[in-house]
């Protein structure tokens, strides 16, 4: 999960970490007040799940609390990249002598937290990290152990040749790896750390990104979700239990398993059509979670066709067929339905079928050809091949 | 024989009396594996599905002699779970649960290393030696045994593909699903090595899928460090970027982990790489054919080297330049 910068600092703000006097503005009145408390210039910034806001015209810098209003007015209800910016963040104005990076991710190949500080900091870090590599420090820390004073002294000093400024970061380091562990972050960034001509050190900006499964125990991070910020649809569903992206094809697409469920979206696709979603309706196949997921896809005027893929394993094909027809009694959908089950209880669920005029296929790519016929979006690929 | 698990497997069921353990404890003694405890803290001395249960692995282990667990416990108390049969000297950890996170997991990990214990998932259904024994959640009637190994993220596309194998004759050494979370005990590399060294296995199928850069290096390793055949699918060409598709670890994150560069990876090592889960059977059964020409091959030439000692070093010869290739 993402979440905003704003709500990125006030953690930060719990751990120590030096950030900017700031505060976040709905309305430009209220950007006007921040203003005045700072009595400052300061900087009006766009808060959105997106990168590159400053380009956008998403950052701007006020000198005086009306300033501050106008600004606000000018970025509250702009877009970004297709984002409504809803919020801005209010914050001190600081001179910049420097600009470096700092940031923690769990990482997949080698299996711990990595560090990774750049003297390189304030444009995109991926950038720095494909064009200049050596530009980047990278330290790996034992989960077991954490991260130790001495190997964060050994990054502030790749940072800045000036000790006085190095050990004012160490201790950010390791405050921004204690924030990391501690928050179920899967990245938690400093971009850019700044140095100040006075030799002072900020966090100008914050970026965490919340680790799913940790969210379970965080629950004051989840109150952080921005739902507007979010498809509807997938808004819903994840309160329903499922697992479900929205696409932009024709084909709805009903599966059990993650796996499965991108495998049949690349068929639909290899077959000619697009899907119009993924949907893992998981292990148990209660019939309302099928009724849910039903709803879900109808409610996308795009989809032309909805096709089921149950493979019954624990999942038992007779329990899904009960939420199709329930769901269909209940729903009466004006696109086409058509299934495919295979595995446990698949005789019962067939039967079941029959009460709604369904037959059930067993197999895979039948039923998605079937789908992409009866949809009429088909381009004929299928036969090509 | 098989890897990791055989007739030789005593099973331990962690939250035996939860509504999955107890559920999944039936479907592994119905299939023959043999169970030989369970574990719920607090429900020691009692019984169910006919097994003993204990209050912790340690007993249990003692008590019957178990050397493999099987976890089902929910998410918060997965990791305890797993800590507990690594200390009580287990050889086997198998994790269902899921929703570990990840902070946690990278703990686990480091420290399964110091240890004798391996770790398959969390996030997984486990895996099968076909007509043996099944430590998971996997439908055990759909799998044959055979000479197939299978090593795969998923749970239901496992099951997809090892139908069509099945339904083609192909039988299966072993199947195990690493899990489908970002970071996991047993990864690819892991199971292909166990594979290559295991006489049953002739060929192997790995299903991938988006996140992550674990196809990338396996494909490296079978390029490198395998001799028998490998046959792969990906799954998640269609998936947009910076969205998770349901697993933790399926996620397309800064532009890398994509599909096509996987398929690539594969493709560049002299992989096949399947279309569809259908496909992934015919694929094999080539691989297999193969085989099995090479073999005759083989067989034919050994006859005349034995018996016309004249041509000895025009066969040597042919036999040099077959090596080379």
């Amino acid at each position: 999960m993402k979440i905003h910068e704003y709500q990125a600092k006030q953690i930060f703000a719990k751990y120590g970490i030096p950030l900017p006097q700031g505060e976040v503005a709905s309305i430009p009145e209220e950007a006007k007040e921040i203003a005045a408390k700072i009595s400052k210039p300061v900087m009006v910034k766009a808060q959105v799940h997106v990168g590159g806001r400053g380009k956008a015209g998403g950052i701007k810098k006020a000198d005086d609390p009306n300033e501050a209003f106008e600004m606000a007015s000018q970025i509250l209800g702009m877009e970004i990249k297709g984002l409504t910016v809803k919020k801005v963040l209010v914050t001190e104005c600081k001179d910049i002598a420097s600009e470096s990076y700092i940031g923690v991710i769990v990482d997949r190949n080698t299996k711990k937290p990595v560090i990774m500080v750049s003297a390189a900091g304030g444009i995109d870090i991926e950038e720095v990290a494909k064009e200049t590599p050596e530009k980047i420090h990278k330290l790996e820390v034992n989960p077991l152990l954490g991260l130790q004073s001495f190997q964060a002294r050994d990054l502030a000093y790749k940072l800045y040749s000036d000790t006085k400024i190095a050990n004012q970061t160490s201790p950010v380091i390791m405050k921004l790896y204690r924030a990391f562990c501690e928050n179920d972050c899967s990245l938690a960034e400093i971009n850019p750390l700044i140095t100040t001509p006075e030799g002072e050190v900020w966090a100008l900006d914050a970026k965490i990104n919340i680790d799913d499964s940790g969210l379970a125990r965080h629950r004051e991070i989840e109150e952080m979700r921005d739902l507007d910020a979010e498809e509807q649809a997938e808004v819903e569903a994840r309160e329903k239990g499922l697992s479900f992206v929205k696409l932009n094809g024709n084909i709805g697409c009903i599966v059990n398993g993650a796996g499965l469920a991108m495998a049949t979206m690349d068929l639909v696709k290899r077959f000619g059509a697009e899907p119009a979603n993924f949907l893992d309706i998981g292990g148990s196949s209660n019939p309302e979670k099928v009724v849910n997921a039903m709803n879900i896809i109808l409610r996308d005027a795009n989809v032309k066709a909805i096709l089921f893929n149950i493979f019954g394993g624990i999942t038992r094909c007779d329990d899904v067929a009960n939420g199709i027809v329930y769901a269909v009694k209940q729903l009466n959908p004006q696109v086409p339905i058509v299934v495919r089950l295979t595995g446990t209880n698949e005789d019962k669920a067939r039967k079941i079928l029959e009460e709604v005029n369904l037959t059930a296929t067993s197999s895979m790519e039948e039923v998605v050809k079937k789908a992409i016929e009866l949809s009429g979006t088909s381009q004929m690929k299928m036969f090509e091949r | 024989m098989s890897i990791l698990i055989d007739r030789k497997t005593k099973v331990v069921v962690q939250g035996i009396t939860g509504r999955d353990g107890t559920f999944h404890t039936r479907q592994m003694l119905d299939y023959g594996t043999k169970i030989v405890a369970g574990v719920t803290p607090g429900k020691g001395g009692q019984k169910a599905e006919g097994v003993p249960v204990f209050n912790s692995v340690a007993e249990a282990a003692e008590a019957t002699g178990a050397n493999t667990s099987v976890i089902y416990v929910p998410s918060k108390f997965a990791v305890d779970a797993i800590y507990e049969s690594a200390d009580a000297g287990l050889n086997l950890v198998v994790c269902i649960s899921e929703g570990i996170p990840a902070v946690d997991m990278l703990q686990v990990y480091n420290y399964l290393k110091t240890t004798k214990t391996r770790l398959v998932g969390p996030n997984t259904p486990g895996l099968i030696t076909p007509g043996v024994t099944k430590v998971g959640i996997m439908p055990g009637q759909i799998h044959k045994k055979g000479n197939v190994g299978v090593v795969s993220r998923s749970g239901t596309l496992t099951y997809e593909v090892v139908y069509h194998l099945t339904l083609n004759n192909i039988g299966q050494s072993t199947c195990l699903g690493i899990g489908g979370d970002q970071i996991v005990g047993t990864g690819f590399i892991d199971v292909l090595s166990l594979f290559e060294q295991d006489p049953q296995t002739k060929a192997v199928v790995l299903i991938g899928e988006i996140g992550g850069t674990d196809e990338e290096e396996a494909a490296e390793f079978i390029k490198k460090k395998m001799t028998k055949p490998v046959v792969a699918f990906v799954a998640g060409r269609t998936a947009p970027p910076g969205k998770r598709m349901g697993h933790a670890g399926a996620i397309i994150a800064g532009g890398s982990g994509t599909a096509a560069e996987k398929i690539a990876a594969f493709q560049k090592a002299k992989i096949k790489v399947a279309e569809s889960p259908a496909q992934v059977a015919s694929l094999v059964e080539a691989e297999l054919e193969k085989l099995k020409a090479k073999a005759k091959k083989k067989a034919k030439k050994k006859v005349p080297l034995k018996k016309v000692k004249t041509k000895k070093s025009k066969l040597s010869k042919k036999k040099a330049k077959r090596r080379t290739r």
